[in-house]
């Protein structure tokens, strides 16, 4: 599929002008294959080689941007069906449901969710990233109305939902420079959309009843020249829902079907009117190539598990996350608690703070940064051994925080106490259980 | 514009294993597709859901989880029995919480007489899950394996450094086994070859691939699972060609999430629901991964997992 650097090298102009950015054709290749460049930086390609170039080197699943600026979010451009052979590139969306005739305060409520509902997870912050805005009432001006309230509320990506296209352009005049995302083009209302998306560039969902009328409607969507779309594949039942998802991705993956090379927009709320059911619906699509996932509201019990479900299937199997090299303080610890140092893959803090935890003795966590390995791989590479250990303590702050001197190592770095005792010579250290889960057993016969 | 609906070439079929016996016994497995694909293949057994039910009061669980349990708790007899008449349990899994030597190391003969009552008050499978040290589980478990002789137990965890004295009660009792590796597609398939250099029959076999809940390394049991299947069915690794069981409930409820209360997070909304939902949200990416058997504890959370299963495979 996608080209090497010497096949595009072939079809650029060979004028090494270096006002791509790189000096030579060659370079500018290079990085066109290596997806770091983009041919609209080249002003002297010609159009056929243009045509070629794009045709080849455009991603299997296009990468669709809603919203402008730091908010702007992304999302496409998979290249897998299973996330062990490369990565999954970017996680699905997570959309709010707000109506244009809800009553004030329930806005003002849900507006209130969006913002507050985010959660720090190692170093990240996750939270959602749009607003559905549906126009429910059928109403021009309310529609208006609450889009603007909503503009001005939040700087979050915007959906527009109308049935009706003269109040879906409506609301894309009072909003175009968010550039958000028109819901939707059906077989009814198409040239009205294109006549729409022509004058005020936005992107848009295609909407149709089955995956055959949506690849009618996205080719006839791209020969107009709107590439920007996502895909609404009209499923009603989880279980049509979920099959559509892979057939669409897998036609455009493993079958270089353009017509289906977009991703997804799904409902949940349309499927189910219970909310745990709607939130088991939406786990599916998190999982199973959800594109942006709308919620009919946000509540933190949902919520919460949803984000840190994207964020585990989303990891970049081959990066472990890995949590910041410092002091945590878990519980109330003072002067007396005791000190316990682990590594920094992320799985590894997690569990040694939450056993910390459990145990309900407060206490000090330092995490070395042992580059997301975990304390037995990174005792073994070297990460985790008296030498590096020693001068993390020696140059931390921990000595202000405790009197006493001892530090409780993992029974896994067992072999290091000799050398840690010799480089931190006032230190006692302790040797920890090996399985996270005897800690609390061990800090019960805690004494300072 | 006709499309033309990708399909995946398959070339082998998961194993159909039957667990315990007379009327209640349940098959699992016989898959021909990626889980749930069923616009490419069969899934002739739906994935089953195995209740929890522990062999000594727990004292950690969150309010939540004790609720339904609460009458029950101090007795596992009484509690499998509520499992499976007011929760239709078709499956029971009695977690060996006290015979942890770093525990209350309770003493092989007395844990194996509580499995044993057990055992004999249900007609449903009953699995029989130890706590992962070598030699107290070959202790425990082989004393369970028999003093329940024809009882069909499944028997769990059989690991590379005690598969041999484990594997010996299957042979001798015809108990299934259910053989545990880290996380690991290799670890896995060479634990199945061992079990099957010994003699243990591949109808005796169940895969557990050892999991986590979300937020605690779902995403590595969710890739090894996926990567058995895809060996078992498009690769034809017969040794990988067996049912996978999730114990996935006691991950989820001991997690820091599944405890706070809403008053210590308000941002992380209702305990209850929050626990439910990661239990059942947990379970549900497992099914997506290849599940054949979940081990599951909140009736809320079964429900909600059982009805999807039913909607993923509604004809």
């Amino acid at each position: 599929m996608a080209l090497t650097g010497i096949a595009i090298f072939k079809l650029l102009p060979k004028k090494n002008c270096g006002e791509c950015g790189v000096p030579t054709c060659l370079a500018f290749a290079m990085n066109l294959a290596a997806g770091k460049a983009e041919l609209s930086a080249c002003p002297y390609v010609s159009e056929e080689a243009k045509a070629q170039l794009q045709e080849a080197s455009a991603p299997p699943i296009r990468i669709v941007t809603i919203g402008t600026g730091e908010r702007a979010f992304k999302v496409g451009g998979e290249t897998v069906m299973f996330r062990h052979e490369k990565r999954f590139e970017n996680p699905p969306g997570i959309a709010l449901l707000i109506k244009d005739n809800m009553d004030n305060t329930e806005v003002d409520a849900r507006l209130a969710r969006f913002k507050q509902l985010q959660y720090e997870r190692v170093g990240l912050t996750l939270r959602p990233e749009l607003i559905a805005i549906k126009n429910e009432s059928g109403d021009n001006g309310k529609f208006v109305e609450i889009i603007n309230k909503i503009k001005s509320s939040s700087d979050c990506g915007i959906i527009l939902m109308s049935d009706n296209t003269d109040n879906l352009a409506a609301g894309l005049q009072v909003c175009a420079e968010r550039k958000p995302l028109l819901y939707a083009a059906t077989n009814d209302n198409l040239q009205k959309i294109i006549d729409l998306v022509k004058k005020t560039p936005a992107p848009v969902v295609v909407k149709g009843s089955n995956l055959d009328e949506v690849a009618d409607l996205t080719t006839k969507l791209t020969a107009a020249g709107i590439n920007d779309l996502i895909i609404d594949s009209g499923a009603k039942e989880i279980k049509r829902a979920f099959e559509d998802q892979i057939i669409i991705r897998s036609a455009a993956l493993n079958k270089k079907f353009r017509p289906l090379g977009f991703p997804t927009i799904v409902f949940p709320f349309d499927m189910t009117a219970d909310p745990m059911k709607e939130a088991i619906y939406a786990s599916i699509f998190v999982a199973k190539y959800g594109g942006i996932i709308v919620l009919s509201d946000f509540q933190g019990e949902s919520l919460f598990p949803l984000l840190v479900e994207r964020l585990n299937i989303y990891t970049d199997p081959q990066r472990p996350l890995a949590t910041t090299e410092g002091i945590y303080e878990i519980g109330k610890p003072d002067d007396k608690s005791p000190v316990l140092i682990t590594s920094n893959f992320s799985l590894t803090y997690f569990l040694v703070s939450g056993y910390i935890e459990t145990s309900k003795v407060s206490a000090y966590l330092m995490v070395k940064d042992t580059e997301g390995l975990s304390v037995m791989t990174a005792w073994a590479a070297g990460k985790f051994v008296a030498d590096v250990i020693a001068p993390f303590v020696k140059k931390s702050n921990v000595w202000e925080k405790v009197t006493h001197r001892k530090l409780i190592i993992p029974g896994y770095a067992a072999a290091e106490s000799g050398g840690l005792e010799e480089e931190l010579p006032d230190w006692q250290i302790l040797i920890g259980p090996r399985d996270g889960a005897h800690i609390p057993a061990f800090l019960k016969n805690w004494k300072a | 514009m006709a499309l033309d609906i990708p399909r995946t070439t398959y070339s082998g079929k998961i194993k159909e294993i039957t667990l315990g016996k007379g009327s209640k016994a349940v098959t699992v497995g016989g898959e021909t597709s990626y889980p749930l694909y069923l616009f490419e293949g069969t899934m002739p057994h739906l994935p089953r859901i195995a209740m929890e039910v522990w062999d000594y009061a727990p004292d950690d669980w969150p309010e939540a989880a004790l609720e339904p349990f609460a009458d029950v708790i101090n007795d596992p007899v009484a509690w499998a029995r509520k499992c499976v008449s007011n929760y239709g349990a078709e499956i029971i899994c009695l977690q060996l919480m006290s015979i942890d030597p770093n525990g209350m190391s309770r003493d092989a003969d007395e844990a194996a007489q509580v499995v044993k009552k057990v055992s004999d008050a249900l007609d449903v499978p009953l699995i029989v899950w130890g706590t992962a040290n070598h030699d107290k589980d070959v202790e425990v478990l082989r004393r369970v394996g028999e003093l329940c002789q024809d009882k069909n137990l499944i028997i769990a965890p059989v690991e590379e450094g005690d598969y041999k004295k484990i594997g010996a009660i299957a042979i001798a009792y015809k108990h299934t086994l259910i053989a545990s590796s880290p996380i690991d597609i290799n670890l896995a398939k060479q634990l199945n070859i061992l079990l099957g250099n010994l003699g243990v029959p591949d109808n005796l076999l169940i895969i557990d691939p050892t999991v986590s809940c979300i937020g605690y390394g779902l995403e590595y049991a969710y890739s090894v699972m996926e990567r058995i299947r895809m060996a078992a069915l498009t690769q034809q690794d017969e040794k990988l060609q067996f049912p996978i069981i999730c114990n996935i409930s006691k991950e989820v409820w001991k997690s820091k999430e599944a405890k706070l209360t809403k008053e210590e997070n308000p941002e992380m909304g209702d305990a209850k629901k929050r626990g439910i939902l990661l239990e059942a949200m947990s379970a549900t990416a497992l099914l997506l991964a290849g599940a054949d058997i979940l081990v599951m504890r909140h009736p809320d959370a079964i429900k909600l997992v059982r009805e999807t299963i039913t909607e993923l495979t509604s004809v």
